[in-house]
């Protein structure tokens, strides 16, 4: 453990490993949404109440799940780098944010369109749709606030101390804005909140949303990656590596 | 597989519009993310190549300029 | 060697001896006193929040319709709304003097731990702009044709939750108090953060006017309370920190 994060703090030892997870990451979330996809758009069978546009939770639970984790996993890189000043758990941190906001939009457009035939409206103040619209400002609030300073240090600890205390709150405003759903429209029929669900529908999208986490850590390692070069680009490493990869 | 014919999978049995709507921003979205990543990545090295090869062309510059000045030097000794 | 140590170590009481027992709690008192003495001479600035509050209460009926029945529906949410939109007004110079005379910075060099001395000025901001505010609510609800028998629940609900907007409020402060343009930036990070309050205050009093038990909500704001004691001074003293320091 202790031999791990040690080697964390040397950005060469990330560049070179995450070198080489990469591809991996690359393939198997190709692979895994390439099959998903096809699985979930052609040969599940359509639900018996919602017909075909059931199909769209094969984007949106994924895009949900990871818009969740991945504020968690920035959350935790906040805290390796607060507590053991790992430069790496920054970047990687400063490079997530980004995308959970991609997928938060993504959960919040697939949910919206999916309401049109199910609720007959484009938005509704459903429990999960309204979590995830205070989870887009919530990373929007990271963002902007890792933007607003203009030393890269004090930019780097403000956000991992918003991302802390955001990830502390993210559970409390769930269940708040569940129970204030119930309390408002009691009983109504929420889009993805059945139990039962047939194995030909389920296994489709547990196959995506591992293509979702594989994507999410791909795209993380490499654009960590390019921060490195951005961040270390006076380190003779970074230089040589310049020279290397013409 | 659970529809009969392509144009039936393009339908979507009515839900078209939706499930294409959907579908079409999170697979755009994605391919954007990810087109993005790589010329961040590509912009990068660039700059970082352009800016070794300036400064290896700035010391070698400096040296140039300092065997002039040597050779000035000595030719003047030399007379 | 050791004797020099010695004399020092035997020296420090005594330079530290008029001052009286119990340093943490001295400071704390000491702390509290000095910031509500010195906002008690700026009235214009304990009194603009209230102000604030009155006239957005006023445009409502104005912009939608003086019709009692429709504003007595609407009125727990919009009182509620308003006040947390005042409160937020306020929130933007809890530190921002202190930062521009540099006595921040000596509050960070005191041997107190910083998490209870910005409790202290977080009391004083709940003090002076919580606790008005809370008082003045029933007398805006009369204005919004709020029901009898919902204004004591009104007052405590805003009372007791206020006291949480000011400490979540103040994570945000503390974050933006060292940049040039923080106000705005405040109110996006901080925001998000106030719903789980706004959902059981609003609710409390919504409950009220139903004539539902509200005790359960005010036990839920007081937990909220209680947590938010406990974390958000942390958070404020590694925010005060990072201000500083970057």
């Amino acid at each position: 453990m202790w031999a791990f994060i040690n080697k964390l703090r040397s950005p060469k030892w990330f560049y070179a490993i995450s070198a080489r997870l990469q591809p991996w990451f690359w393939a198997a979330a190709l692979i895994l949404i390439v099959i998903g996809s096809v699985w979930g758009l052609a040969f599940a069978p359509a639900d018996y109440q919602q017909g075909n546009s059931f199909r769209i939770i094969y984007v949106h639970v994924p895009a949900a799940f990871l818009a969740q984790s991945i504020f968690v996993s920035m959350a935790i890189a906040g805290v390796v780098f607060m507590v053991w000043k790992i430069k790496i758990a920054d970047m990687a941190a400063a490079m997530m944010a980004p995308l959970g906001a991609a997928m938060t939009f993504i959960a919040l457009f697939s949910g919206a369109v999916w309401g049109v035939p199910t609720w007959g409206t484009w938005w509704m103040w459903d429990a999960r749709l309204t979590s995830m619209l205070i989870l887009l400002f919530l990373y929007l609030g990271v963002i902007a606030l890792r933007g607003a300073f203009t030393s890269r240090d004090s930019a780097s600890r403000a956000a991992s101390v918003l991302a802390m205390v955001g990830v502390i709150n993210i559970p409390i405003i769930k269940y708040s804005v569940d129970w204030w759903y119930t309390l408002h429209q009691p009983a109504s029929f929420t889009i993805t909140g059945r139990a039962a669900m047939p194995l030909e529908m389920w296994a489709p999208l547990l196959i995506m949303v591992l293509g979702f986490y594989c994507f999410f850590i791909a795209l993380t390692l490499m654009r960590t990656r390019s921060e490195i070069l951005r961040r270390e680009s006076n380190k003779r490493w970074v230089r040589d590596l310049a020279g290397g990869e013409r | 597989m659970a529809f009969e014919s392509f144009n039936e999978f393009i339908a979507m049995g009515g839900h078209a519009p939706y499930v294409w709507a959907a579908w079409g921003v999170t697979g755009g979205l994605l391919v954007a993310v990810v087109l993005h990543a790589r010329a961040e990545r590509r912009l990068l090295l660039r700059n970082l190549q352009r800016r070794v090869r300036r400064e290896e062309r700035l010391v070698a510059n400096q040296g140039e300029m300092a065997g002039i000045s040597h050779q000035t030097g000595g030719n003047r000794h030399d007379t | 060697m050791t004797g020099t140590e010695g004399s020092v170590s035997k020296e420090v009481p005594v330079v530290f001896h008029g001052e009286p027992g119990g340093g943490l709690a001295v400071a704390f008192w000491a702390t509290l006193k000095r910031d509500l003495v010195l906002l008690l001479r700026r009235r214009s600035e304990v009194m603009n929040p209230l102000v604030f509050f009155a006239i957005v209460i006023t445009l409502f009926p104005i912009g939608i319709s003086p019709d009692p029945q429709l504003l007595t529906a609407i009125a727990p949410g919009l009182l509620w709304v308003a006040a947390l939109l005042a409160a937020l007004l306020s929130l933007d110079s809890l530190f921002r003097a202190d930062y521009d005379d540099g006595s921040l910075e000596q509050l960070l060099l005191t041997p107190q731990p910083l998490a209870v001395l910005a409790l202290a000025k977080v009391a004083v901001h709940w003090l002076l702009t919580g606790l008005p505010l809370a008082l003045m609510a029933p007398l805006l609800g009369v204005m919004l044709a709020l029901p009898a028998g919902s204004y004591g629940v009104l007052a405590v609900s805003l009372a007791l939750g206020s006291a949480s907007l000011s400490l979540i409020g103040a994570i945000g402060a503390a974050l933006t108090v060292g940049l040039s343009r923080g106000g705005v930036l405040l109110s996006l990070l901080v925001l998000p953060l106030y719903i789980p309050v706004l959902i059981f205050g609003a609710g409390a009093v919504q409950a009220a006017i139903f004539g539902d038990g509200v005790m359960a909500h005010l036990a839920i704001l007081g937990a909220l309370l209680a947590l938010a004691l406990i974390l958000a001074p942390l958070a404020i003293a590694a925010s005060l920190r990072i201000s500083i320091n970057g």
